[in-house]
């Protein structure tokens, strides 16, 4: 008995030692490995695929918005691509975000885990596609004859901080609420084409009549992608834009946390 | 030493059916909806009351819906009870179903590290165990290939040699145990005999009886959300067994009076 006891001993100190900071690093990491993995599937062609999507766009909106409507923005097509490519981030995250819990279920039953994890390395994935098709972005710079500026080294981590919060929160909040309102899923892909039209992506922000321009600022998107545009395109940090964003950044985690610890205690029950 | 302590811990449900169908219906039965929310539940367990020692390996039986399964996922904290105390000591591990948490365009490999973290441990905990683990699947020519070529053998065989390499203090098992061919069952047999000598507590949920017999050294029988039997294999299989058969006139009637009995409570 004493023998069969001591042997337990020695398995409860490594037990013990599964610290909460660490545990929660390495779920983070090895999800999102997870998903980049999923997506790439081990080649390049996931990587294309991913920016292909926010090019074929821009083509689409160029030829709707430019060529016939006649939208009269400088490089018009180069616009386009500095306000997409961010905006697919938070557009892919948006319409992910219904199924992430529920692609789950097993796991949230079985086993107890910060479910949170699971969100943060969806977003986390979305982002980092991001970062990577920044290089696309500079590539069609050149081609305008602009060039990066040194402002990038400071504006794209604070920028992608800022991003990140907002696609969390609002992440968190779609995919807990969808376990318990499962139509929540089409009206997200309905939000996200309104917020689409709602933010200066297509057209830019000047062209915004003054009287209504502080409506847009609801928009918890829209001066998240304004700075971008600045960023990429003006090739300077607009402070007081980026100020707006990060706090609708904490609003919208704030808001996400919110509805997740209500409800969080319950999934186990509905998903 | 008690590992687990259920203390009068009772469980129910809310119907979430006026939530379930969609945030378009619950708007427009927006009062049904929470009145349904508030007042119709589900009892699932009823002042259930037991304490398991360490090194004991429990069966929980009984016919479905007797809350079983809810009694594990309340073990593992999962799900929480409405009413009483539940506390469980040490890690808790769960023997999942096939395929679970697994990622099938990853490698074994990666797969092996991917659950090892999520059921609890850290990085540099599974990599180290991770020679022990391929060793024990006999899947080592596969590791590094994605898990959608593996068969559902195989599949199985990962997941049970990775849930009792994690060194967990309570293992919980939720009706699987026939894992892979004869070879392998055998094997898992022994590992399991080895986990029990090694003074894990395990719980499993089993239909099987005869697994049960060879397995736990108690049992403890659910009816209606209530513990109807506590006690040694012995005294309680043959009693349940005649209950079985006998079938359930009388625990349906638990079950309906049981619910009765909240709903008053409720109002």
């Amino acid at each position: 008995m004493t023998g069969d006891l001591s042997l337990a001993e020695v398995s409860r100190p490594e037990a013990r030692r599964t610290s909460g900071i660490q545990h929660l690093q390495d779920l983070i990491v090895v999800l999102t490995q997870k998903e980049i993995k999923v997506r790439y599937k081990n080649s390049w062609l996931g990587y294309a695929w991913s920016v292909a999507n926010p090019l074929l766009f821009a083509l689409v909106y160029y030829i709707a918005f430019g060529l016939v409507m006649r939208t009269q923005i400088a490089n018009y097509p180069l616009f386009l691509i500095a306000g997409l490519f961010p905006w697919q981030w938070i557009a892919s995250s948006m319409n992910g975000s219904p199924l992430i819990f529920l692609a789950n279920a097993i796991l949230i039953k079985r086993v107890r885990f910060p479910r949170y994890v699971l969100v943060v390395s969806t977003v986390l994935n979305d982002g980092l596609h991001f970062v990577l098709s920044i290089p696309v972005i500079v590539a069609f710079l050149f081609f305008y004859g602009l060039a990066p500026s040194w402002s990038w080294v400071v504006g794209i981590p604070l920028l992608v901080v800022a991003q990140f919060m907002t696609a969390c929160g609002l992440a968190l909040a779609i995919a807990s609420l969808n376990l318990f309102f499962r139509d929540l899923d089409r009206l997200t892909s309905l939000l996200v084409t309104v917020l689409f039209f709602l933010t200066p992506i297509a057209y830019s922000g000047d062209m915004i009549p003054s009287e209504y321009r502080q409506l847009w600022y609801l928009n918890p998107v829209a001066p998240m992608i304004m700075s971008w545009q600045q960023l990429f395109l003006g090739g300077s940090l607009d402070w007081p834009l980026l100020g707006i964003s990060v706090v609708n950044g904490g609003v919208a985690v704030g808001l996400g946390a919110l509805i997740y610890a209500k409800l969080s205690p319950r999934f186990a029950e509905v998903v | 030493m008690t590992v687990i302590r259920f203390s009068q811990v009772s469980k129910w449900y809310p119907t979430y059916r006026h939530v379930l169908t969609g945030f378009k219906s619950a708007l427009l039965h927006m009062p049904e909806a929470i009145r349904s929310f508030k007042q119709e539940r589900r009892l699932v367990l009823e002042d259930v009351s037991f304490e398991i020692k360490r090194g004991e390996t429990v069966g929980l039986i009984g016919s479905n819906g007797s809350g079983k399964s809810t009694t594990l996922a309340l073990i593992a904290g999962v799900l929480f009870p409405q009413i009483g105390r539940i506390e469980v000591e040490g890690r808790i591990c769960p023997l999942l179903e096939l395929g679970a948490g697994f990622a099938f365009d990853l490698s074994g490999r990666e797969n092996i590290i991917l659950n090892g973290v999520l059921l609890g441990l850290t990085r540099r905990e599974i990599i180290a165990r991770l020679d022990e683990i391929i060793a024990f699947s006999e899947l080592e020519r596969f590791m590094d290939q994605p898990l959608r070529t593996y068969s559902t053998g195989m599949i199985a065989r990962l997941g049970f040699s990775i849930a009792v390499h994690l060194d967990p203090e309570v293992l919980l098992i939720d009706e699987i145990l026939s894992v892979g061919d004869l070879h392998f069952q055998l094997k898992c047999n022994d590992k399991i005999d080895e986990i029990k000598r090694r003074q894990v507590t395990i719980v499993l949920v089993s239909h099987s009886i005869e697994q049960i017999e060879r397995l736990c050294d108690r049992v403890i029988w659910l009816a209606g959300g209530r513990v109807v039997g506590d006690g040694s294999p012995h005294l309680i299989l043959p009693q349940y067994k005649q209950a079985m058969l006998g079938m359930e006139a009388s625990t349906y009637g638990q079950v309906h009076s049981a619910n009765q009995n909240l709903r008053g409570r409720c109002e």
